[in-house]
């Protein structure tokens, strides 16, 4: 696959694997007092325990999962509300595959749909709006969720239903912005991070002058990175380049893809749509400031909180966590998944207590079906 | 049968109504128009009587096995809801090394449901049955009210012999011993996937629902050390495998750089974030056997029609029992792991 | 959020709502353009190499960015195997 098997390529890895090796020592880092990176996008998570690199990079570099799984951070309200809204008479509820098994308060969106609401997956918000013009009689909803890799998709197909007057059509608006969380973490005097690896996707849209505080105002070294294995080790030796070096810069590895400024038909599209909530709850790190997006009133006939008269201008309520739930310390790295207490055995898979275990990109998910600590044990 | 005696019965309809499923006229020509002049079992009694000199042979077993089809769309590029629902039977007794001989055909169908659509699905049956040799022999049909299906439901049960001295098991599988597909991976669901609609994906993949029963007769003459073998249906290439390596208690490893996949499902995995080790197969199986027989078991394999694509994909170890994991083309490690609920979609 | 893949338009599908298909290893899905669109009129994207995500087409991937990215890695990697080819050398002559 072009622009992909060429990343993926094992003998660049060894190369890069070794130079990671040599900066760690460098570094004087070691497995006692390891150097902390910071992989702040689920997807970036889930690719290091795919292909395994977290076994392959030295003792002295920890891996710390950060909080960038959208599905991970959706408050339990959330879930609720939208199934609120898909109990209603008439709604087809159209959501992204990630969304189906994240338990909420009473049941999961699967598991609303086996008890008989109109619940489908789809690919791509278009598949959604195309759904309400092929069901005049119906009304369609498309759970909006994800960070600024996915706004302006959910904006274009906004604006596309006005263009077309699709009145039967409306967006449950989930979406939230990555700087804020990450300058929560950076302000909590308990993180230790030494750098960090930043999105490759939500740059694409937003390019990677929105991190240069963290350089500038907190002296970390931020490297945006693609999603092959060689993107995230290439970014990693990097990252521990500017730390040997005593640098901390924004750097862009992911240059084929995200240009320095960003996607302007997306940030355009953006503006235009939507509007900052004055703050929402993110699971696990709770409120934080215009953080979360909502749509502008002059979109308010595709605002489905407007709609169905859910959560509107108010945003998620608070829920408790359930009994026993870490989501919150893992999510921000705290601590790692299986230090958790319920880790493997009240959250599995099967059973999920929260979100992390749920989402693939969840580090509970990756650790388990991967098998961070049951590769340690069995090997 | 005294075919001659009396005008061949046809059905008039040309949808399945409630009266098809009646017990009367309108069942009696359905099932002999649509079915029975195409499977053309042996007698008209209730029940088939057989008979098979391989039976009496001393030392030798029975194979008995049952499965239902509920696929959507039943109608699928590569195939449809009849020949998985024959293929799959007999490849249940073939894996088993068994010799598949007869199979009943129960169809549960819904009101509604064109005529045609089921004279497509029993020509694909017979079809099937004679590319395996095998024959259907009796069967049964049931009409639903519309709603309380979802267009017709298939269940085959098959009886094969298994030879005297052949035992496949999977608790027999030892480390060093050596796993072998016979294709390529995950068609079967990527073409269903496709065909339902939903992701409106446009691909020429078709499925790869095949009888497995010859490709098995010729490996296990030429290597019959051959410890066990499984196809690899729901929940893809790694539930078989962790199955395996659950029953002999030992660990499994695969080598991701030998898993053969056609380009074009790479695609589908790569756009929908599946993994195609969990994709459903209908004509791909993975068997084990002992290290000294392997090369004689894949060359036998590859010169059969099913097993042209047939490579080594992994071995049994000491290490890590009861475990499946996957050598990344890194050589990082990951953990295979069985399937929980359904794969999903992700755009995560 | 961040499953995004390398696809490559090979038709215009609806010009006026900016829509084409793209293909993924043989793959093929219909896909909006706008993101990418510049002035230039829609046809001119046949061929281009697109970061695709949710059927949209997010970014123009950059040729040029690509073929340096691979030469760093690449060099990485050949200057890898030259340490190691030495270090293999020197085993042999040492028995």
């Amino acid at each position: 696959m072009k622009y992909a098997d060429e990343f993926r390529d094992p003998v660049a890895a060894r190369g890069v694997l070794a130079a990671i090796a040599r900066v760690t020592d460098e570094i004087g880092a070691t497995k006692e007092k390891p150097v902390h990176i910071m992989e702040i996008c689920g997807g970036h998570t889930h690719a290091i325990f795919r292909y395994g690199l977290d076994k392959l990079t030295p003792p002295g570099l920890e891996f710390i999962h950060g909080p960038g799984c959208p599905v991970c951070v959706l408050p339990m309200s959330r879930i609720d509300e939208c199934v609120e809204i898909a109990e209603r008479p008439g709604v087809i509820m159209t959501t992204f595959g990630d969304a189906m098994r994240v338990p909420g308060r009473r049941k999961s969106l699967i598991q609303a749909k086996a008890d008989g609401a109109d619940i489908r997956m789809v690919y791509s918000p278009l598949d959604a709006l195309e759904l309400a013009r092929r069901n005049p009689d119906r009304e369609v909803v498309f759970f909006g969720l994800g960070f600024e890799t996915t706004t302006p998709s959910t904006a274009l197909t906004i604006l596309q239903a006005a263009a077309d007057n699709q009145t039967n059509f409306s967006i449950f608006c989930n979406h939230i912005t990555v700087p804020p969380p990450i300058k929560a973490l950076l302000d909590d005097p308990h993180m230790v991070l030494d750098g960090f690896v930043g999105p490759g996707h939500v740059s694409m849209v937003i390019g990677i002058h929105p991190y240069d505080f963290i350089a500038r105002d907190y002296g970390r070294p931020i490297v945006v990175a693609g999603f092959e294995p060689l993107d995230l080790l290439q970014s990693v030796l990097m990252v521990l380049e500017q730390i040997r070096d005593g640098r901390a810069e924004v750097e862009n590895q992911y240059s084929r893809v995200v240009p320095d400024d960003g996607n302007p038909v997306s940030i355009a599209a953006c503006a235009e749509v939507y509007e900052p909530r004055p703050s929402f709850e993110w699971r696990g790190l709770g409120e934080i400031d215009a953080s979360g997006l909502r749509i502008r009133p002059k979109y308010a006939a595709f605002d489905a909180e407007v709609k169905f008269g859910i959560g509107y201008g108010k945003g998620p309520r608070a829920v408790a966590e359930p009994e026993g739930c870490r989501c919150g310390d893992v999510m921000t790295g705290r601590i790692k998944p299986h230090a958790c207490p319920q880790f493997g055995k009240g959250c599995t898979p099967e059973m999920p207590l929260g979100a992390l275990m749920v989402s693939s990109e969840g580090a509970c998910a990756a650790y388990y079906q991967y098998g961070g600590l049951r590769l340690e044990e069995a090997v | 049968m005294n075919a001659g005696l009396r005008p061949a019965r046809r059905v008039v309809a040309d949808r399945v109504t409630l009266a098809h499923g009646g017990g009367g006229k309108a069942m009696r020509d359905l099932i002999e128009d649509v079915f029975t002049s195409v499977f053309a079992p042996p007698g008209m009694e209730d029940q088939a009587r057989l008979m098979h000199p391989s039976v009496l042979e001393p030392g030798a077993q029975l194979a008995f096995t049952t499965d239902s089809f509920v696929v959507s769309p039943m109608e699928f590029p590569g195939g449809d809801i009849g020949t998985i629902a024959v293929c799959g039977t007999v490849n249940d007794l073939a894996v088993g090394g068994a010799r598949p001989l007869w199979l009943s055909a129960a169809f549960i169908i819904e009101e509604g449901v064109p005529i045609s659509t089921l004279r497509r699905i029993a020509a694909s049956m017979q079809a099937a049955a004679e590319a395996a040799g095998v024959r259907i022999v009796t069967g049964d049909t049931k009409v639903v009210g519309k709603g309380s299906g979802d267009g017709v439901f298939v269940t085959t049960s098959g009886v094969g012999v298994i030879p005297p001295g052949r035992c496949l098991i999977a608790s027999s599988v030892q480390p060093g011993d050596v796993a072998i597909v016979n294709g390529v991976l995950g068609d079967h669901g990527a073409a269903i996937l496709a065909a339902r609609g939903d992701m409106a994906l446009t691909t020429d993949i078709q499925s790869d629902c095949q009888p497995l029963n010859h490709l098995m007769e010729a490996v296990l003459q030429a290597a019959p050390g051959v410890r066990c073998a499984r196809d690899a249906t729901r929940g893809g290439l790694a539930s078989a495998l962790n199955e395996i390596a659950d029953a002999a208690g030992v660990g499994v490893e695969i080598m991701e750089a030998h898993l053969p996949l056609r380009a074009e499902v790479k695609g589908v995995c790569e756009i929908l974030g599946l993994d195609p080790l969990y994709l459903a197969n209908e004509g791909t199986l993975v068997l084990f056997v002992p290290e000294g027989q392997a090369e004689t078991a894949l060359a036998a394999m590859q010169a059969t029609e099913a097993g042209r694509g047939a490579c080594v994909i992994g071995r049994a170890t000491t290490a890590h029992p009861r475990t499946v994991v996957m050598k990344t083309v890194f050589g990082g490690g990951r953990i295979v792991d069985m399937l929980v609920g359904e794969q999903l979609p992700r755009i995560c | 959020m961040c499953l995004g893949i390398p696809g490559q338009i090979v038709e215009i599908a609806d010009a006026a709502r900016k829509l084409a298909i793209v293909e993924v290893m043989g793959v093929r899905r219909q896909v909006n353009v706008a993101c990418i669109l510049k002035e230039e009129p829609i046809e001119a994207l046949i061929g281009a190499w697109s970061l695709i995500h949710v059927g949209f087409a997010m970014s123009r991937i950059n040729e040029e960015e690509a073929a340096l990215t691979l030469d760093i890695l690449r060099q990485l990697g050949e200057a890898q195997e030259e340490i190691e080819a030495m270090r293999a050398s020197e085993r042999m002559l040492a028995s």
